[in-house]
């Protein structure tokens, strides 16, 4: 089963997954995301904007390749990859 | 007398409260979090904010317990099938005369949740919120579930009932610079008024289009803005395309609606069918972004005005806010307590409020200055606060 890391500063509107080791069915990145959210309600809407496509200042990977399709969320995470959800840097 | 004050900042929610040694401001609340609109129902106390997160998108956020807790909102959403015409900031070369092009489409999504307000007393549960791109979003259970008012988003003059097809597709809504931020050019409703002797009458001002109206609740709106002038498009006095910046009424006497725009303050006394230009550029009362309406006497308003596009900071290093009590036949600058040099702050449009003879505003330097004598004698509450966006008595 994939493996979900995530920036720690979800942790701060999620801290139920603080400390988990979150590992869900494998499937698209948008499947595995909503596995997320099945234990952490409201995790999608942090990620994804309402029409599921990721959010601008979100970046997603698996294992070290940037997940492609940001619309649609169909690349595929396989059994023994991560699924790794970052911040894009800022300032201010 | 006021006891409480909300901020939202560009670090979070600020509560300041009253007590026997004045006012103290409370630990701030969603640390960190850019606030755009803070506000307290006053029907049953709860305490509203519009997160406005830089990755995670924005959040209505709620508390119950007067601010010791928050929770989520996450049901203010554009329906699937919700779109609009895309917007372009105008380039140096754009020619505002010129035929229009095959318009652009896009699904609709929230950018800002710009403005929250609050249905009449006999409408418990009734709220409203603002947005950029430009939805008015309605909530009849206390914000459990929101609604997008579709006669407004489907209104002719934005092109017609895009859900269904691509309609007339001509837009007279133009974007708000306060759009660039998220990557976009689109318009943005920052002002509700809910009147309280009927509240199924609305308005909504909306940057940059101009001030619509609903007797029926929102079923269908009317364009508001005869009277009103701009200066940036070849017909100032075209139907739409204004720039109002906030949009207020008296409580006490709702026909009595005061305008900051762009282009100069404007009042009507008659609910909005004629707007008057009340500017008075010799006492440096013309732009600026908010304006506050006392609670009973509908001629008498408040604004802090600002040196317009050039600059956009206080006129001559020094902070004064204008009052008039006459329906803009004249204005007094109010300075004393106010710094007079080397102050260079903007008050942003929901950043200026008004409760019986307490007025207070902040801006974006994070200056914090509260009146408790109509804005004749100015006290600070605080220079150091994050860059605040919204001020509300409550």
């Amino acid at each position: 089963m994939p493996n979900v890391e995530m920036t720690s500063h979800l942790y701060r509107f999620f801290p139920q997954l603080e400390h988990l080791a979150i590992r869900v069915p494998t499937g698209s990145v948008a499947e595995v995301l909503r596995a997320v959210d099945a234990i952490a309600p409201g995790f999608t809407d942090y990620i994804l904007d309402e029409h599921g496509a990721l959010r601008r200042h979100v970046r997603l990977s698996i294992n070290n390749a940037l997940v492609v399709d940001r619309k649609t969320l169909s690349d595929h995470v396989p059994e023994d990859g991560t699924l790794f959800i970052f911040q894009a840097l800022s300032g201010g | 007398m006021a006891t409480t004050l909300l901020l939202g900042t560009r670090k979070g929610t600020v509560i300041l409260e009253r007590n026997n040694n004045g006012w103290q401001a409370r630990d701030i609340l969603h640390a960190g979090v850019p606030v755009c609109y803070a506000a307290r129902d006053p029907r049953d106390g709860t305490l509203w904010a519009s997160l406005d997160h830089g990755h995670w998108g924005p959040k209505l956020s709620r508390s119950r317990d007067n601010g010791a807790t928050w929770e989520d909102v996450l049901s203010l959403k554009y329906p699937k099938g919700a779109r609009h015409i895309v917007q372009y900031l105008p380039t140096p070369d754009f020619d505002p005369m010129a035929p229009a092009g095959q318009p652009e489409y896009k699904d609709a999504k929230v950018y800002k949740i710009w403005n929250i307000a609050f249905g009449a007393a006999s409408q418990p549960g009734r709220l409203y919120a603002g947005t950029i791109p430009g939805g008015l979003f309605i909530s009849d259970d206390g914000g459990d579930t929101w609604e997008l008012n579709r006669p407004l988003w489907n209104h002719a003059s934005r092109g017609g009932d895009l859900f269904n097809g691509e309609a007339t597709s001509e837009n007279h809504w133009g974007g708000t610079p306060a759009s660039i931020d998220y990557g976009v050019f689109e318009p943005g409703i920052h002002s509700i008024v809910v009147d309280p002797r009927d509240p199924n009458h609305l308005y909504v001002a909306v940057s940059s289009a101009g001030v619509l109206e609903s007797r029926d609740g929102g079923e269908t709106w009317v364009v508001r803005n005869k009277g009103m002038r701009m200066d940036y498009l070849p017909d100032p006095e075209a139907e739409w395309g204004h720039d109002p910046h906030f949009v207020t009424a008296c409580p006490g006497q709702p026909d009595h609606l005061w305008q900051q725009n762009h282009c100069g303050v404007f009042y009507s006394s008659d609910g909005a069918k004629t707007w008057k230009k009340v500017s008075q550029p010799d006492v440096a009362v013309h732009f600026g972004f908010p304006i506050a309406a006392d609670a009973n006497d509908g001629r008498c308003a408040w604004v802090v005005p600002a040196r317009a596009d050039s600059e956009r900071m206080s006129i001559g290093g020094g902070l004064f806010v204008a009052r008039t009590s006459d329906g803009g036949e004249s204005w007094q600058t109010l300075r004393k307590g106010l710094p007079q040099q080397h102050a260079y702050d903007i008050v942003y449009r929901h950043a200026l409020d008004a409760a019986g003879d307490c007025v207070c505003f902040g801006s974006t330097t994070g200056n914090v200055y509260l009146s408790e004598d109509r804005g004749d004698s100015w006290q600070c509450l605080g220079n150091h606060f994050p860059p605040v966006y919204s001020v509300r008595f409550g």
